[in-house]
C-alpha cells in the first residue's frame, strides 16, 4: 500500500512487520520517532513484542545481544553518541556473530556537539564486525530493514541499516509499505543454531587464548565477506515479492561509456540524480551508490568504474589526520584494477550542512580544471576560521 | 514543482502543517515531500518546515532554497531578519494575523494576505493552532489542490467530532480569502 508517511514511521512499520520479539532502545534524536512508534504499537497490542526500557544505549545493545543469543528476533535503533556508547557491546555482538538488526539514524558526533546529520557515527563503527547497509531514501530504508532481518539470520551476523537522520527519518514522502503477508513469505520465523538453551547448555563469549584468536578473527572476516551473497539474494528475493530491487551491494546509474563518475553513500544520491537532469551540459555522468560498506564490494566497484577517467568520491565523514574513509577504501579497492580513474575525494554535508542541487555542477566544474585532491572538505567556508586554522 | 516554506514557533504545529499539506497533495495523486528544518526543536523557538508538490517523483533530499509561498503562523516573524530570503520574485506571503498589514511595512515587496487563523481555530477547535485555517486559505488562494484533498488529509489524522470541527474550520477559512488570487504564482515553476 502506498502512503505519504514520515520516514521514521515507515521504518517502524517495517520493523513491526518483521515480528521482532524483543525491542530495546534508549531515546536519542533523530532515532527517537522510530522507537516511539514501536513502543506505541506494543502498548496498543498491535505488535506482540517485549519492549525493554533501559537507562543507556550500552544496556540497549546488551539487551538485544542477550535476547538474540537466547533465540529471540531482536531490534534496536540509535544515533551518534548513543552509537558510540554501544561500541564495546557492538564488537561483542559482531565477534560473537549474533544476528541483531539495528537502525542507525545517522547523526554527527561531538565534539563540537551537533544534533544534525552526517555519517561519522556509523563510519566509526565499520570495524565492529557488523554488516553495514546505507539507504538513499525512505523506500530503500523500508525494504532494507526487512531484508536486514533475513540477511542477519541467514548469515548469523548483525546488520546495521544506516539512514540519514532528519534528511530521511523526519521527511514525509510517498512510500510503498508491503503487506504482512509479503513480509511473512519473505522472512520465516527466527531459529538460531547456537541459541542459549538450559536443556542443551553451551557457553558463549569465553576467553580465547592466542592459539585460537587469529582463527576466530579469520572466520569472522570470511563470514562477512561471504555475506555478500546473502545481501544480493535478499535483495533479489524481496524484489520478486514487491517488485523493487536496490541492486544488492552497489547501484550504478548512467551510461556505461560515461567518462565521469560520482560515487556516494546515503541520501545525497537523489539530489545528485535530480541535479544531473538539470545539468546536461556536463555530459554523461555515472552515479554510483555504495549500498554495502561492509562487506566492501570490491569486484562490483571495479566493474562500475571501468571506462571512467575521473571518479569523485563524495562522503559525509572523515578520519581526522587520515582523510576520507570511503575514499580511502575506494582507492585501495581500485589499486589492483587493470585501469583506474583519477580519484577526487571530498567530504560535504558534515554536521547537517545542506547538500544542495548546485553541489553537482560545482563538483564537476572543480575537477575539470584541478588535479585530483587526496581529500578536502568541499563545502568548507575557510573565512569562518582564524587564518592559522585555514 | 511548487515549494512552500512554513515559519512558526515550536508548538504551533508547523511540521504537522507541512505533513498535512504534502498528504493532501498525495491524496490528489501528486508527488510530495515535507520535512522540518533539521535539528532540535522546542516550544516557542522559531521553527521552519518545507513542502514540495510536483507531478513527478521527488528524488532530492536538500532544503528548499527558493519557495513560491511563505506561510507565517506567527505574524511577528514577518519582521524577523531574513524571513523572505530566497522567496521567488513573484512569491507570496500568507500570515496568521487579525489585522490588515500595510504592504509597505512588511514582506519586502511581496504580496501579503492575512487571515485570523488562530482566532478561527480558537472558535472552532478551542485552541489557537493556526495551521488548518492557513492551509485552507493557501489552497483557496492558489487553487493548487482542491479543498477536498485537505479534508481527506485531515481525515487521516482526526476522527469524530474533532474531524468535523476541523472541516468546518476549513470551509470558514476558505470563505475569507479571494479564490484563485495566487493561481498564477502557484503555476510558475520554482525549480
Amino acid at each position: 500500500m502506498r502512503a505519504a508517511i514520515e520516514g521514521s514511521a515507515a521504518i517502524a512499520r517495517a520493523v513491526a512487520m518483521c515480528r521482532p520479539q524483543v525491542v530495546s532502545a534508549y531515546p536519542i534524536t533523530p532515532q527517537t520517532h522510530i522507537v516511539e512508534a514501536l513502543a506505541r504499537m506494543i502498548a496498543q497490542g498491535e505488535l506482540r513484542a517485549e519492549l525493554v526500557s533501559v537507562e543507556s544505549e550500552f544496556s540497549a545493545a546488551s539487551v538485544v545481544l542477550g535476547a538474540a543469543a537466547a533465540g529471540s528476533r531482536a531490534y534496536t535503533a540509535t544515533s551518534a553518541q548513543g552509537l558510540l556508547l554501544m561500541t564495546e557491546v557492538l564488537y561483542n555482538i559482531g565477534g560473537l556473530r549474533i544476528p541483531v538488526v539495528m537502525t542507525c539514524a545517522n547523526r554527527a558526533i561531538g565534539a563540537p556537539v551537533s544534533a544534525w546529520n552526517d555519517q561519522q557515527d556509523s563510519m566509526a563503527m565499520r570495524d565492529t564486525g557488523w554488516l553495514q547497509l546505507y539507504c538513499a531514501d525512505n523506500q530503500e530504508a523500508v525494504d532494507t530493514t526487512i531484508q536486514a532481518f533475513r540477511i542477519a539470520e541467514r548469515t548469523e551476523l548483525p546488520v546495521m541499516v544506516c539512514v540519514d537522520g532528519y534528511v530521511l527519518t523526519h521527511t514525509l514522502e510517498p512510500i510503498d509499505l508491503p503487506s504482512q503477508e509479503q513480509v511473512d513469505a519473505f522472512l520465516p520465523p527466527y531459529r538460531f543454531s547456537r541459541a542459549l538453551d538450559p536443556r542443551n547448555p553451551i557457553s558463549i563469549g569465553n576467553l580465547v587464548t592466542p592459539e585460537y584468536y587469529s582463527e576466530a578473527r579469520h572466520a569472522h572476516h570470511q563470514a562477512i565477506l561471504r555475506a555478500r551473497e546473502e545481501i544480493i539474494a535478499a535483495d533479489r528475493d524481496w524484489a520478486a515479492i514487491c517488485g523493487r530491487s536496490w541492486d544488492g551491494l552497489l547501484a550504478v546509474d548512467g551510461p556505461p561509456d560515461a567518462r565521469l563518475g560520482i560515487l556516494t553513500i546515503g541520501s545525497v544520491m537523489g539530489t545528485l540524480f535530480d541535479a544531473r537532469q538539470a545539468h546536461p551540459e556536463f555530459g554523461a555522468v555515472k552515479l554510483i551508490k555504495l549500498r554495502a560498506m561492509r562487506p566492501f564490494p570490491v569486484a562490483e566497484l571495479i566493474g562500475a568504474c571501468a571506462g571512467l577517467s575521473d571518479l569523485i568520491v563524495l562522503e559525509r565523514a572523515l578520519s581526522p589526520g587520515g582523510g576520507g574513509i570511503v575514499g580511502a577504501e575506494v582507492r585501495a579497492a581500485l589499486f589492483e584494477a587493470p585501469s583506474r580513474p583519477k580519484i577526487h575525494n571530498f567530504a560535504a554535508g558534515l554536521g547537517g550542512r545542506d547538500m544542495p542541487l548546485d553541489l553537482y555542477p560545482r563538483l564537476l566544474a572543480r575537477i575539470a580544471h584541478e588535479a585530483p585532491v587526496q581529500f578536502a572538505i568541499f563545502d568548507l567556508e575557510p573565512e569562518r576560521l582564524p587564518p592559522q586554522e585555514r | 514543482m511548487t515549494e512552500i516554506r512554513i515559519h512558526g514557533r515550536g508548538g504551533q504545529g508547523n511540521v504537522i502543517a507541512a505533513y498535512i499539506l504534502a498528504q493532501a497533495a498525495f491524496e490528489c495523486g501528486k508527488f510530495a515531500q515535507a520535512f522540518p528544518s533539521f535539528g532540535p526543536e522546542r516550544r516557542g523557538a522559531p521553527v521552519t518546515a518545507f513542502v514540495r508538490i510536483t507531478g513527478v517523483p521527488v528524488h532530492r533530499h536538500c532544503q528548499v532554497l527558493a519557495p513560491a509561498f511563505l506561510i507565517l503562523q506567527d505574524h511577528a516573524l514577518l519582521h524577523a531578519a531574513g524571513i523572505t530570503q530566497g522567496l521567488l520574485p513573484h512569491g507570496k506571503i500568507l500570515v496568521n494575523w487579525s489585522r490588515p498589514i500595510a504592504p509597505a511595512t512588511a514582506g519586502n515587496g511581496h504580496q501579503v494576505v492575512v487571515i485570523p487563523a488562530a482566532s478561527l481555530a480558537m472558535e472552532y477547535l478551542g485552541k489557537p493552532v493556526p495551521n488548518t485555517a492557513l492551509l485552507a486559505a493557501l489552497l483557496t488562494l492558489t487553487e493548487m489542490l482542491p479543498l477536498q484533498a485537505l479534508e481527506r488529509a485531515l481525515a487521516l489524522r482526526f476522527a469524530g467530532e474533532m474531524l468535523e470541527r476541523n472541516l468546518s474550520l476549513v470551509r470558514k477559512a476558505a470563505q475569507m480569502v479571494p479564490a484563485g488570487l495566487w493561481k498564477e504564482a502557484a503555476d510558475a515553476r520554482s525549480d
